[in-house]
């Protein structure tokens, strides 16, 4: 493993059109969003005020940013337990994020879902899931509705490594090169299932080859370059929108830090997490953008100096938020109840 | 027996049919999914004619992949559209229990309420065919132990048609479980308005010794149980439940108050089954009314043998419940 990522193996994908310059320093601003909102969770966690799992995006910003960038705001996402990113790049206030991640009334689901089930429909992002491959058929269900409906939508699942080993991988490839649904599968391949490196784990590494065998267009692009995946995505979204067929995208990262919060990360060579840092992809980006002269160093600073007001305000809004209160147990586990018991009841009327 | 406004009698099977076309008639968002069900009718034959009527569009034959098109259901129905997804039998239910368990039961609740999940998961259970071990489960409480769904299990064609049709207009997960025994059993239906509300039991036969509570399949045993008592001149009242989330626990316990005697029936096993789940709401809603304790009737609790004299063994008889009818009124149990 962690060799460095081969020229996009695959077909030869022309990138779009580069963003102009005022989306490439949106973009900028997301992944130093997401960056400083991760670090600051990481933070809140250690002070105890975020329970359960918390799994970090660090040094996967730019396949994360990259990915929402290059499609329309209402086409749905779903994602894995691993999603303040996705949530955040689609728009989500970062207050709401980080209230649902303290388990406050006022998270993005009132508290009801915590870091790894973030959900925010407004901005069709569908929702992250903590069972590893098991959201992937449900964008594939969008992906039907979409088709049903004839409407111009590409239903868009981001999953990991280890969930390209689930069978209901190849069952969602299956039907998706059966039936030509408009959907894109992005394997945002981060090297490591847990503590399992991918070359441990399947048979043939190159993930995107899976989607290849069921006849679905497929590439695998450096996910350390925001550009290079915002070019990826755009075609694969391409196909999915104007031809309705399905596209793969496997986006090679690097995850900074362990698994969750919880894995002290002893397993991988810190010379190979050193050399994964070296091309971080916030520093490279902004090489370019200055590069560019699409933004001064002034610039910069200015934009670190929003995101921490950003995050500090959020994680103060979490902070001060009310808890859920205790009566509110039972509700929201039908749209219909039978039953207004605050502790649920399968009897009706109790 | 619940009568309907049908102008005759139909099929189980029918009755199923007959809800899945009026309600993908009155709604172009309703689409049924599921193995052979389209160019092959279906397995047992409950979606006969409506690949001709409604088109591949509406009628999808799915590849043998039951975790796949499952949670391409629930993704579809949150997404707004109303998916009746048919797993050929309960047995294959257990390769998509993930999506069922992790997916639909919990995407409301999990997501603070922000995408409803309104499909309809229908699958026939129930041994009594020498099918083997793999496929005569009886799985209702498997179902029935998980918050966010919702689970009905008709025993006669009105109420196959009645709930199917309420199950599709629900906006929640509906676990519909139908029984292979009863597909060929004949009744009279509601028509296309006609709705049958969860959480409302029925009585199936009144009567004033025993309340015996037997839900799909196990109606038509108790009822004919019920015959053989009344021979001895015991009167049973035999109740259905017809769903278990929600369960109308009110008139189970309005009619074990009155006999003071009851009896649960199930096909499924014994362990924190469905009739061990029953006895203890009637233990608490009813205990200082009862005489005696609650008999419980399972199948046996062991894989289900292909033998037929051993299947028969396992599965509840009228003459199991007679039994336990008896002894709960402290009568002679014949040998």
């Amino acid at each position: 493993m962690s060799t460095e990522p081969e020229a996009t193996p695959g077909p030869i994908v022309t990138p779009g059109a580069l963003p102009d310059a005022d989306e490439m320093r949106t973009i900028f601003r997301t992944m130093c969003l997401i960056r400083r909102f991760e670090e600051r969770a990481s933070e809140e966690y250690m002070r105890g005020r975020i329970g359960g799992f918390l799994h970090l995006a660090i040094g996967e910003e730019a396949a994360v940013v990259g990915s929402i960038s290059a499609l329309r705001a209402d086409d749905p996402v779903t994602s894995t337990y691993r999603e303040h990113g996705q949530a955040l790049a689609r728009g989500s206030d970062p207050r709401a994020v980080m209230a649902e991640l303290f388990g406050r009334s006022t998270g993005l689901c009132g508290g009801r879902g915590g870091s790894m089930h973030l959900m925010d429909v407004t901005r069709s992002f569908y929702g992250g899931y903590g069972i590893v491959g098991g959201s992937v058929p449900l964008a594939l269900g969008m992906a039907f509705a979409i088709r049903y409906r004839d409407e111009d939508h590409v239903a868009v699942t981001m999953f990991g490594d280890g969930a390209a080993n689930q069978g209901v991988l190849a069952e969602s490839f299956n039907m998706a090169g059966l039936w030509d649904l408009p959907i894109v599968f992005l394997i945002l391949n981060n090297q490591y299932g847990m503590g399992t490196a991918v070359d441990r784990a399947s048979a043939e590494d190159d993930l995107y080859r899976r989607a290849e065998a069921y006849g679905i267009p497929a590439w695998k692009v450096d996910a350390m370059d925001v550009l290079a995946v915002r070019g990826a995505v755009t075609e694969a979204a391409r196909i999915a929108r104007e031809d309705g067929t399905p596209a793969c995208v496997e986006l090679l990262a690097y995850r900074y830090r362990g698994h969750s919060m919880s894995d002290p990360d002893t397993v991988r060579a810190a010379e190979e997490k050193a050399r994964w840092q070296a091309r971080d992809p916030l520093v490279t980006f902004e090489r370019v953008l200055l590069g560019e002269g699409i933004v001064t160093s002034d610039d910069l600073t200015r934009i670190r100096a929003e995101v921490e007001e950003v995050v500090e305000d959020a994680a103060r809004f979490a902070e001060e938020s009310p808890e859920v209160p205790p009566a509110d147990l039972a509700r929201g586990v039908y749209e219909h109840p039978w039953s207004d018991d605050p502790r649920g009841s399968a009897l009706m009327g109790r | 027996m619940t009568t309907g406004d049908g102008p005759r009698p139909v099929t189980y099977r029918e009755a199923l049919t007959q809800a899945l076309r009026e309600e993908m008639q009155r709604d172009p968002d309703v689409f049924v999914m599921g193995e052979d069900i389209g160019r092959f009718d279906g397995a047992f034959k409950v979606t006969r004619g409506l690949l001709d009527e409604f088109g591949e569009r509406r009628v999808v034959d799915t590849p043998i992949s039951e975790a796949g098109f499952t949670g391409l259901g629930v993704g579809a129905a949150m997404a707004g559209l109303r998916p009746v997804v048919e797993i050929m039998t309960v047995n294959f239910a257990i390769l998509a229990m993930d999506q069922i368990v992790n997916n639909a039961a919990k995407i409301h609740y999990m997501f603070g309420g922000q995408a409803p999940v309104p499909i309809v998961l229908r699958m026939p259970g129930g041994a009594g065919h020498q099918l083997g071990a793999q496929h005569s489960h009886s799985l209702d409480a498997w179902f029935t132990h998980i918050p966010g769904l919702k689970v009905a299990c008709p025993s006669t064609p009105h109420d196959a048609k009645g709930l199917l049709k309420t199950a599709i207009r629900d906006d929640d997960p509906v676990i519909f479980l139908e029984n292979e025994g009863l597909y060929a059993k004949k009744g009279p239906v509601g028509g296309p308005d006609d709705l049958v509300p969860f959480g409302h039991a029925a009585v199936r036969r009144t009567g004033t010794h025993c309340t015996v509570i037997a839900h799909s399949r196990m109606v038509w045993v108790a009822l004919a149980a019920a015959d053989l008592l009344a021979a001895q001149g015991v009167e049973i009242e035999v109740i259905d439940p017809r769903t278990f989330r929600p369960l109308d626990l009110d008139t189970l316990a309005t009619s074990v108050r009155r006999t003071s005697h009851a009896v649960v029936v199930d096909e499924g096993w014994p362990e924190c089954g469905i009739a061990a789940g029953v006895s203890a709401h009637l233990y608490d809603a009813c205990f200082d009314w009862l005489d005696a304790p609650i008999g419980r009737i399972n199948s046996a609790d062991v894989p289900m043998p292909y033998a037929r004299n051993l299947e028969q063994a396992a599965l509840p008889q009228p003459d199991d419940i007679v039994r336990a009818v008896l002894s709960t009124l402290g009568r002679e149990v014949p040998r």
